[in-house]
């Protein structure tokens, strides 16, 4: 393994993990897989910061996380919940909303065409978010993340709302760009095809335990 | 300028007899209110009549202590109606926002209110502290009621758009300020609206009352219109406390929400 991005010890939260030890490489795609409800969600919930474990400790970039502004460290590892948000509005204020939260600056439309492009969205930045099917408010969430371009990008189940044909496009097109920016995508997938064809790294999580990591 | 017509005990008795006739209408029309319409209007009697021989005595006995018990008297249980109100415990930290907000925000404009704008002498004289503190204190308390229901409210069925702004690396501020407008506007809405309504709608109380009393229609409007503008600053600012200090209380140390 390379650079490491996090590192867990002896990390337990409430009932549902309990990861002795886990290392998440940097500028790496890692999946994690998993049955449902065996701790995915609440583990990248716990590398955004969202949450914080009872016991152990959490490192990012060798940092402890609980000595780290969590607002600073979210703008740096930022999250994309399974269940898409969509804030009120239309597809352009939903895409910059971003970059608001996070401080930084807005950019033109031309940018916001490339990432719906990128997130295969055939919509207008004038449409309202609240017309939009699951999966189009799951690639508008996307492509937001897109735009603020942080360190880590944390997708929990990104194209669960997608068929299979646009879910490995959008796929695709996400990895290649990631992996041509040089950061890291952490990303929590059910299909194992998907882990297996675009990640560096497979971490297995059962029952709250890591089962495989490699 | 005619004096007001004084009722006499009679006159009185006939409004009652009004109260009796509804009363025989809602009893043959079936509706079961008519223990709690009874209730209501003893109960507004007795205390109104307590009320105002307190107030004759406080009156021609004024002095600072008095008019400050009548004002903390008022305060607490203008805190207990909103705590009962919303069911929050005043041992919570919500609740003792509500209780500083309240408080705070109400005796300013109180304050404000007594030395700048009428510039009483002495400042606690009760013909003026006492009925400008309940308007400034019931107002503050209806929307800070319709402030802590909507936040609470909205705080529970906005968490996913909450969270979603905080997962972006939005300030707890930042995330929760649609829910901190909204609250601040449901509870400033009814005193918009009676500005908005007064004088066509309907004549104020207070205005209505000095009226009555014999008083110029030119001067009760002066006096309406700066304790209209009064309530609103009472309002606002109680509801700004409130709404600021309040949402705090959903995130922790680390900027999470709580569970």
């Amino acid at each position: 393994m390379g650079l490491r991005m996090f590192k867990l010890n002896n990390v337990v939260y409430k009932k549902i993990l309990y990861i002795e030890q886990l290392e998440i490489p940097k500028n790496k795609v890692t999946s994690i897989v998993g049955e449902s409800g065996s701790g995915k969600s609440t583990l990248l919930r716990l590398l955004n910061k969202l949450i914080s474990c009872d016991k152990g400790e959490i490192y990012y970039n060798n940092l402890l996380i609980d000595n780290i502004d969590s607002v600073e460290l979210r703008r740096k590892v930022v999250m994309l919940p399974q269940q898409p948000v969509v804030f009120p509005g239309n597809i352009k204020e939903n895409l910059l909303i971003g970059l608001k939260f996070s401080g930084k600056p807005e950019v033109g439309d031309d940018k916001l065409t490339q990432v719906l492009e990128m997130v295969s969205l055939k919509k207008k930045l004038g449409d309202d978010t609240e017309k939009l099917s699951g999966g189009e408010k799951q690639r508008v969430a996307l492509g937001r993340i897109i735009l603020m371009k942080p360190e880590v990008y944390l997708l929990d189940e990104p194209s669960s709302a997608l068929d299979d044909k646009t879910e490995e496009v959008v796929i695709e097109k996400i990895v290649k760009y990631i992996k041509s920016e040089n950061k890291t995508l952490v990303m929590v997938t059910h299909s194992k095809k998907i882990a297996l064809d675009y990640s560096d790294n497979i971490v297995e999580i059962d029952r709250g335990r890591v089962k495989n990591n490699g | 300028m005619d004096d007001m017509i004084k009722l006499q005990l009679w006159q009185v008795a006939a409004a009652y007899a009004f109260v009796i006739l509804l009363l025989i209408i809602v009893r043959l029309k079936g509706i079961s209110r008519e223990k709690e319409i009874l209730i209501s209007s003893v109960r507004m009697t007795l205390q109104l009549i307590f009320i105002g021989y307190l107030l004759i005595y406080i009156f021609e006995h004024p002095s600072p202590v008095y008019s400050i018990i009548i004002l903390a008297v008022m305060e607490i249980f203008s805190i207990y109606t909103i705590l009962k109100r919303t069911k929050i415990s005043f041992m919570s930290k919500l609740g003792r926002i509500i209780a500083f907000s309240m408080s705070f925000g109400s005796v300013i404009c109180l304050f404000y209110f007594l030395f700048i704008v009428i510039n009483i002498s002495p400042w606690y004289e009760p013909r003026y502290f006492i009925p400008i503190g309940g308007m400034l204190i019931g107002n503050s308390m209806t929307g800070i009621t319709l402030g802590v229901n909507r936040l609470v409210g909205e705080m529970s069925t906005q968490k996913h758009l909450v969270e979603g702004a905080l997962m972006l690396g939005a300030t707890p501020k930042m995330a929760a300020k649609h829910i901190v407008d909204d609250a601040f506007d449901s509870a400033i809405l009814p005193t918009i609206n009676s500005m908005l309504g007064m004088g066509i709608v309907f004549l104020p109380g207070m205005m209505t009352g000095q009226i009555l009393s014999g008083a110029s229609p030119v001067d009760a409007i002066s006096y309406q219109i700066a304790i209209m503008l009064g309530i609103l600053g009472s309002v606002s600012l109680t509801v700004i406390l409130f709404v600021q200090l309040g949402c705090k209380t959903f995130f922790n140390e680390q900027k999470q929400l709580y569970n």
